[in-house]
């Protein structure tokens, strides 16, 4: 175990699959452009290269790429910058093994920081989630851990599909126990970050340590609350929240996306449809307030799902039904 | 570096495939008629390109790569696909090429080289300078083909795309077959370079590498001019852009229509948007198929009797396809949940 930022675990997670396979490819913009960088000193530039600022071209040579047999990891540093290539993300890698009858795989990585509330104002500051996880075909991943972080990126490289990894910009520094040698985190598997037995509460992302926080400010008055962070989000792992809920019968679900545009509100019409006669009280979603992202501090706060609006969720959520 | 022109044997094979990918259309086309509704969606046919098709992949090898676009019907069958399969997946059946799954746009055949069609304009292009930068990495002189129209050329993903190639000097040839058609708008009505009246290829020049235009219905002019660009791509010389100039003698597709409403080919925009019969008509006199066959027998390379013996076989070969398929099952319903991941 080394203690390790978040964004050295991810680089970790890339090597230890670069090394053991040499069809993976790393390569984005502004990266790889002396003989100096990391990766370019350990894989070449057969590898590892620089691109313009073209991702629609990024995201489509990765795609025939992985179509002819490699394993494409593409940096795209910002989930917005995939905004600008949509059809690459959503109309093409997800499609063509179903197109084709099962003739191709197509293997490949989206990496890229979301959620950066740290003054980024209006386009850098999206938690774009929920727009990746209903395309079928997609796999998305959202580690809230360093330890995840390395574990999952290098699952995402092993996997055969297209998978969007989807990193917290507030988490790029926080470090955390990451396990040395090779380290691979299962999709699908939520993990339980807190045990409690009076309240549920999901999040991903940065609203992980949020809640957990939270968590442990309502546990100073007797109020135990379980946290849970699927950490990939398709495929989602339902089977650990109705098992919670069905142990607590209270389910707060935190998000930093706008109201209409979580999975927080995918995960709420599961748990009303397959969990409801564990249900004690509706099920509450804490998300952002129905905003862009605004620049100034405080206001970027005010919109933002804060430790006080999860408390005062779980507090709801316990007074409310029966 | 000069281009070794067909042997008479190639010519032939040329020709043959030529005959085969007009033949499949052609009964493509008359499907709407013969078993109305068996068709569904929307089909857009080869015709009018096949000497731009046949002379360009007749350069390919084992190891190469071809990626096209929604109008993919030609060059799986130039590849060797089988054309009941083909044919039965145009039909959504189980025993289609891509099990019903992908229909008459995203015909595919891995094992054949031809490695993905997008349905989405020059979404494509992207797709196979990926596949050459793993042909560059294998390093055994393969090279990718990559089809697209002259409508893709005014998106973003070419530009983006032969920008990188160029950059990365990609063992790619783009070969757009200019059709002088974006659907039913005019080239010049959209193109810059076009309503000034300079070639498409032109816009090779930006990304600093070869751009050259070929008269797309003459084969032996296609297979001289893409053998160029292959050779130099195996050379490890890069990218060029060819612009082979054709004309797509049926309508851009058959009629959009919801269910309820038969489908069929209406005839070429030239004629009902534009007005311009003479010169569909023209075009007709121009059709590269029997201009070709005129071509063969005049220099000796073939005679009539034996062109019409292949052209017999031909249409057999195609027939067996259409009663294959028509009587190939549906696929299971559960099949539909197949494939969605790997």
């Amino acid at each position: 175990m080394a203690q390790l930022p978040f964004i050295a675990a991810i680089d970790a997670g890339i090597h230890q699959e670069m090394r053991r396979d040499p069809s993976v490819l790393y390569f984005g913009q502004n990266l790889a452009t002396t003989e100096n960088h990391p990766f370019v000193a350990a894989y070449g530039h057969e590898r590892v290269r620089v691109t313009p600022i073209s991702e629609t071209a990024e995201i489509g040579i990765a795609i025939g790429a992985a179509m002819a047999g490699l394993r494409p990891v593409v940096e795209l540093y910002m989930a917005e910058f995939m905004l600008v290539a949509m059809d690459q993300v959503l109309n093409e890698a997800p499609r063509f093994r179903y197109m084709s009858g099962g003739q191709v795989k197509v293997p490949l990585v989206l990496k890229a920081g979301f959620g950066f509330a740290a003054g980024w104002a209006g386009q850098h500051t999206g938690s774009l989630t929920a727009l990746f996880m209903g395309v079928p075909g997609l796999k998305v991943v959202v580690p809230s851990t360093a330890a995840d972080a390395k574990g999952l990126m290098a699952t995402a490289i092993r996997d055969d599909n297209p998978v969007v990894f989807l990193h917290h910009y507030l988490l790029t520094l926080e470090h955390g126990e990451v396990p040395d040698g090779e380290h691979l985190v299962p999709f699908g598997k939520a993990e339980i970050r807190r045990a409690g037995g009076d309240v549920t509460i999901v999040a991903t992302g940065w609203m992980v340590p949020r809640s957990l926080a939270a968590a442990e400010k309502l546990a100073a008055e007797g109020i135990q609350a379980e946290v849970i962070d699927p950490r990939t989000v398709a495929p989602l792992d339902l089977a650990t929240i109705l098992k919670s809920v069905a142990k607590t019968g209270r389910l707060v679900l935190v998000d930093q996306a706008p109201r209409h545009a979580t999975v927080a509100g995918i995960i709420a019409g599961d748990v009303a449809e397959h969990g409801f006669s564990s249900l004690k009280a509706p099920i509450i979603q804490v998300t952002a307030r129905d905003a862009t992202v605004p620049y100034s501090e405080p206001l970027e706060a005010y919109v933002i799902p804060d430790e006080e609006r999860i408390i005062a969720a779980v507090r709801a959520v316990l007074k409310a039904g029966r | 570096m000069s281009v070794q022109p067909p042997n008479a044997e190639r010519q032939i094979w040329i020709f043959t495939h030529m005959l085969r990918v007009r033949e499949f259309e052609e009964r493509v086309k008359r499907t709407f008629t013969e078993h109305p509704g068996v068709i569904r969606g929307h089909t857009h046919l080869a015709d009018g390109a096949e000497a731009s098709i046949v002379g360009t992949l007749s350069h390919f090898r084992a190891g190469d790569a071809a990626l096209a676009t929604y109008r993919c019907h030609g060059y799986p069958l130039v590849l060797g696909s089988d054309p009941k399969a083909m044919m039965a997946e145009i039909y959504g059946r189980a025993d289609g090429l891509c099990k019903g799954l992908g229909g008459s746009m995203h015909l595919t055949d891995v094992k054949r080289g031809f490695l993905g069609t997008s349905g989405i304009v020059g979404a494509g292009i992207p797709h196979a300078a990926g596949a050459a930068w793993a042909a560059q990495i294998r390093g055994k002189g393969e090279v990718v083909f990559c089809f697209f129209g002259d409508g893709a050329s005014k998106q973003g993903a070419f530009h983006e795309t032969l920008n990188i190639a160029s950059l990365w000097k990609l063992p790619v040839i783009f070969v757009m077959e200019n059709n002088g058609y974006n659907v039913v708008t005019t080239t010049a009505q959209e193109d810059a370079n076009a309503a000034n009246g300079e070639p498409l290829a032109i816009k090779a020049k930006a990304y600093a590498m070869p751009g050259v235009t070929v008269d797309g219905a003459d084969p032996l002019a296609v297979h001289a001019t893409v053998g160029a660009a292959v050779e130099r791509a195996r050379a490890g010389g890069g990218p060029t852009l060819v612009e082979s100039k054709v004309y797509r003698l049926s309508a851009h597709g058959n009629i959009i229509a919801p269910p309820g409403v038969p489908l069929h080919y209406p005839e070429h925009e030239a004629i009902t948007v534009f007005g311009k019969r003479e010169e569909y008509e023209a075009a007709l006199r121009g059709d590269p198929v029997p201009r070709f066959r005129a071509t063969l027998v005049k220099s000796g390379v073939l005679s009539g009797a034996k062109a019409d013996e292949l052209a017999a076989q031909v249409a057999k070969e195609m027939d067996t396809a259409v009663s294959f398929a028509v009587k190939s099952p549906f696929p299971k319903l559960e099949s539909a949940l197949d494939n969605v991941y790997a």
